[in-house]
């Protein structure tokens, strides 16, 4: 099982955090749509933590066991947190850029999401699942 | 990271060949602008086959720098998306709606001219098909 932990200080490193999770799906036989959809996700996720927390981390594993392929990303930070996460995830919402679509279109990427929030800590998991033929 | 611009007549043709951070693409944003205004171009392609991640912030910055190109009298082709990259945006629920867009450089050329010369008022011999490609 592989894992790697990553900060996520600036922009540079949201390019850092989505060619590492572009890499493990690599390694790990995804194809090129799967290692793109991760990326994609990665990079809406941790530019969130830039945008509204200024830094945090981003921690990629492999979880797969015999039967299915599993990469899961954790991405967490420390900022003020999300007030209302049902809004946050619906279309069309976005406090930041007028943008809209960070979080629920990296939740339309994946087949895991998971979003916890609370003022100080803000905690977004996601696995892409795979079943092994 | 600076994209350079080139001018090829009155077109103006930049290539992305790197990964932007938001900083470096909005700058490549009033770059083109400034550029396109500069030049009086009348069409600008920007390339993208080398980007591998095109995510909700690049997307909305080639809409946007597609749409402000328009107001300046310049028509914008997007060319080389690669087909992973268009599968993502479209599961995203993003689109590059304001910008027509081309297989590869060599079409996105044709379209641009061809969309100068409907602009023009000069008949095209794919006139007749240009519904398909708006």
């Amino acid at each position: 099982m592989t894992k790697k932990t990553m900060e996520i200080k600036n922009q540079r490193d949201v390019i850092a955090a989505r060619q590492a999770i572009r890499e493990m799906a690599n390694n790990l036989g995804l194809g090129l749509a799967d290692q793109t959809r991760l990326a994609t996700a990665i990079s809406e996720l941790t530019r969130n933590v830039i945008q509204y927390a200024g830094e945090g981390t981003c921690i990629i594993s492999d979880e797969s066991d015999q039967t299915t392929l599993r990469i899961r990303a954790v991405i967490e930070d420390h900022g003020p947190g999300i007030p209302d996460v049902d809004q946050a995830l619906a279309d069309g919402f976005s406090t930041g850029n007028g943008l809209g679509a960070g979080l629920p279109g990296a939740r339309r990427l994946v087949q895991d999401f998971n979003l916890e929030s609370k003022p100080g800590h803000t905690k977004v998991t996601i696995e892409m699942i795979r079943r092994k033929w | 990271m600076k994209i350079p611009i080139l001018q090829l007549k009155n077109i103006l043709l930049a290539s992305i060949q790197v990964d932007l951070t938001d900083e470096d693409a909005l700058e490549f944003q009033s770059d083109v602008l400034r550029k396109a205004a500069e030049t009086d171009a009348a069409g600008i392609i920007i390339d993208i086959t080398a980007l591998d991640v095109v995510d909700s912030f690049m997307a909305r910055i080639l809409n946007e720098t597609a749409t402000m190109a328009q107001l300046l009298g310049a028509e914008v082709v997007i060319s080389g998306m690669q087909p992973a990259v268009a599968l993502t945006l479209v599961e995203m629920g993003r689109e590059l709606t304001h910008v027509k867009t081309a297989l590869n450089l060599d079409q996105g050329l044709e379209k641009l001219n061809n969309c100068i010369a409907a602009k023009n008022g000069i008949v095209t011999p794919r006139e007749g098909n240009r519904r398909d490609n708006d």
